[in-house]
């Protein structure tokens, strides 16, 4: 029987035949190359969250592990864009952040399903390329707490957040529980300010608590340790260690790594497995998503034993610090 | 409930009013002189951005603090200078116009920080002005801490209060102005140049309103955050309005501003079971009543907004 091809099939059997070394060859680079990821960050790149993933990536890149480019300051309304120009520039990794674009983002992800993403988001995975990440060092918050608990005279304990989000409640539920186990009758204060980025406005919210008897304040928002310098009272830092940039007020910190979380989205791309899932667990201190960094000489010593067993019992999963999602008071 | 009135005794919530005031005073002062002499500048919150930009790339560079304040209002101006341009001699619409400069200097300003310093884990900072202690003065009960233990440019911006007010109610320099906001034909017919006033004014203003950007990151604080003047350029309008157009009723709506600010900060750990939003929201709230009692009588200048032509009748 004679083999006639339609003209149409002709030219779909020379174009599959002229693709496959393509194929082959992307199918080599998963192995061998590094992960192409592009970061799309809202914010600019040294806010103390985007930093902590942007040096992340920086020393992956270092490590020969991903090329990194990213853009950074991308506001919402041109969000999607972006994700979608580093997804067409071929791009393996889109990393971001979708908490204020949810919808957008997630719809980018199903117009490029060959596209690994991963994005902060409130929301949980989608399919098998959009995976989600969550912002977890309250671990580290609890044992600032225990620390912080010992050093207070006043017993009343401050702190300043943006907004009530999940991320933002649980950390400071989170020191305020540290505190607690230490400390039964410790008295709380918490103001939000209402804006991610107004350092002048979360030190007057700060220097309003100390005002009403906190002697000890926990900074999710850059500010808050600056009244504490200039009332001449101590800080705890979240997310970055805020040490070098207030030495004698913030004795520590609750460290955010983000290395972990990109170690296991990269291996995930290499092996091909589906990257529509949860990394949030790639946080917690059982993989050293975060840490505790605080200064021995500011903290009385007899803080510090009770303080590393309770680390260690964290490590070992012996003691889950509690997830409280509510709105601190 | 006492504890709530307690809290208005305190020195620190007066000191706290001051502080939380002072980038609104210059700004509001700006966005005056501009719309006196007949141009609304809605470019504020860029300006403003500009201004804590260049004012902390300047003493990040090693300039004094003062210097630093003196480029922030240049650079205030030439951004003024540009807006007026547009809208004074080209008579361009000055909403758009406005707008478009707050897009560009806010974007600007966020290039030119990139330019130079770079990304690190944190931004960096400069040695910010410090409270100002007066011999004897700083040392008298209540008053002492409140008025006398500022920072230098919140007496600045008090000064440049009680100036502009001066300078509008009781110079030819400010009837001028202000009648290139009324009836620039009146002006031309004295002879004078209304194009060169207005410009004049809206180049003055638009380094004032500079000045109240650079206090955030020379004063409040020590460091720049592309986002940090947080909508503070609005808030002026929206005071300028609402104080009728005149400068003491503008530095008061900005001090009532802040007073409210400062007291539901406080409040809040006093008061409870009340959602964070509420306190939020109370100052612009309260802010709209007691201004809206003050200034029933407020109008707004005959010219503003409308581009004069020469010639034209």
């Amino acid at each position: 029987m004679p083999i006639t091809p339609s003209r149409r099939q002709l030219l779909a059997g020379a174009a599959t035949l002229l693709a496959t070394p393509a194929i082959l060859r992307v199918r080599r680079a998963h192995a061998a190359d590094p992960v192409k990821v592009a970061g799309v960050h809202a914010s600019p790149v040294e806010n103390a969250w985007n930093s902590r993933i942007h040096s992340a990536m920086q020393a992956a890149a270092a490590d020969g592990l991903i090329t990194y480019e990213f853009s950074e300051g991308v506001s919402a309304t041109d969000y999607p864009r972006a994700m979608r120009e580093y997804a067409e520039a071929g791009a393996q990794l889109v990393w971001g952040e979708s908490y204020a674009v949810e919808r957008d983002a997630r719809a980018v992800a199903t117009d490029y399903p060959e596209t690994a993403f991963l994005m902060g988001s409130s929301g949980g995975p989608q399919g098998d390329n959009f995976g989600v990440f969550g912002t977890r060092n309250h671990e580290a918050a609890y044992l600032a707490g225990m620390l912080a608990a010992k050093m207070s005279q006043t017993g009343t304990f401050g702190s300043v957040g943006g907004y009530p989000i999940p991320e933002v409640n649980m950390l400071i539920n989170a020191f305020r529980a540290g505190v607690s186990e230490v400390n039964p009758d410790a008295k709380f204060l918490n103001g939000f300010i209402g804006a991610w980025f107004d350092p002048a406005k979360a030190k007057e919210a700060a220097l309003a608590q100390i005002d009403a008897g906190a002697d000890i304040l926990f900074g999710e928002r850059i500010g808050t340790a600056d009244a504490a310098k200039e009332a001449g009272i101590k800080a705890v830092g979240s997310l970055i260690d805020y040490t070098p940039r207030y030495p004698d007020t913030v004795f520590a910190n609750a460290i955010w790594n983000y290395r972990p979380t990109i170690d296991a989205i990269v291996k995930d791309i290499a092996e091909g497995a589906a990257t529509g899932r949860d990394y949030t667990e790639y946080s917690f201190m059982k993989y050293g998503g975060n840490e505790l960094v605080f200064v021995e000489s500011m903290v009385p010593a007899d803080a510090i034993p009770a303080m590393q067993e309770k680390q260690a019992a964290i490590q070992a999963g012996a003691f889950d610090v509690p997830i409280d999602e509510s709105e601190p008071a | 409930m006492i504890e709530a009135l307690e809290i208005l005794t305190t020195a620190s919530l007066w000191a706290a009013v001051l502080r939380i005031a002072t980038p609104l005073i210059f700004g509001a002062l700006g966005a005056l002189i501009c719309e006196r002499s007949g141009v609304l500048n809605l470019g504020i919150e860029g300006i403003m951005t500009l201004g804590a930009m260049i004012a902390w790339l300047a003493a990040y560079q090693g300039a004094d603090l003062w210097v630093a304040l003196a480029a922030a209002a240049a650079a205030g101006a030439c951004f003024g200078l540009l807006h007026a341009v547009l809208t004074v001699p080209l008579g361009l619409s000055q909403h758009v116009s406005g707008l478009g400069i707050t897009l560009f200097a806010s974007s600007f300003t966020y290039y030119v920080y990139r330019l130079v310093v770079v990304v690190g884990d944190a931004p960096p900072t400069i040695e910010p002005f410090r409270p100002l202690a007066i011999p004897g003065l700083s040392d008298l009960p209540f008053v002492g801490p409140v008025v006398f233990a500022q920072t230098a440019p919140t007496y600045a911006a008090l000064a440049a209060a009680g100036l502009c007010a001066w300078i509008l109610a009781r110079t030819p320099l400010g009837l001028a102005v202000r009648m290139a906001g009324e009836n620039p034909h009146a002006v031309e017919a004295q002879g004078l140049n209304p194009l060169s006033i207005r410009t004049g004014a809206v180049v003055v203003g638009s380094a004032l309103m500079a000045l109240g950007g650079a206090f955030l990151t020379t004063a409040a604080f020590n460091s720049f955050f592309p986002q940090m003047v947080q909508g503070r350029g609005w808030i002026c309008i929206a005071l300028v309005v609402f104080a009728g157009w005149r400068p003491g009723k503008a530095l008061l709506g900005a001090l009532l501003f802040a007073f409210f600010d400062a007291y539901q900060l406080r409040l809040q750990h006093v008061v409870e079971g009340l959602p964070y939003q509420l306190f939020l929201m109370a100052p612009y709230l309260l802010s709209i009543v007691a201004l809206i009692a003050v200034a029933r009588r407020g109008r707004a200048p005959e010219a503003l907004m409308a581009p004069y032509r020469r010639g034209e009748r």
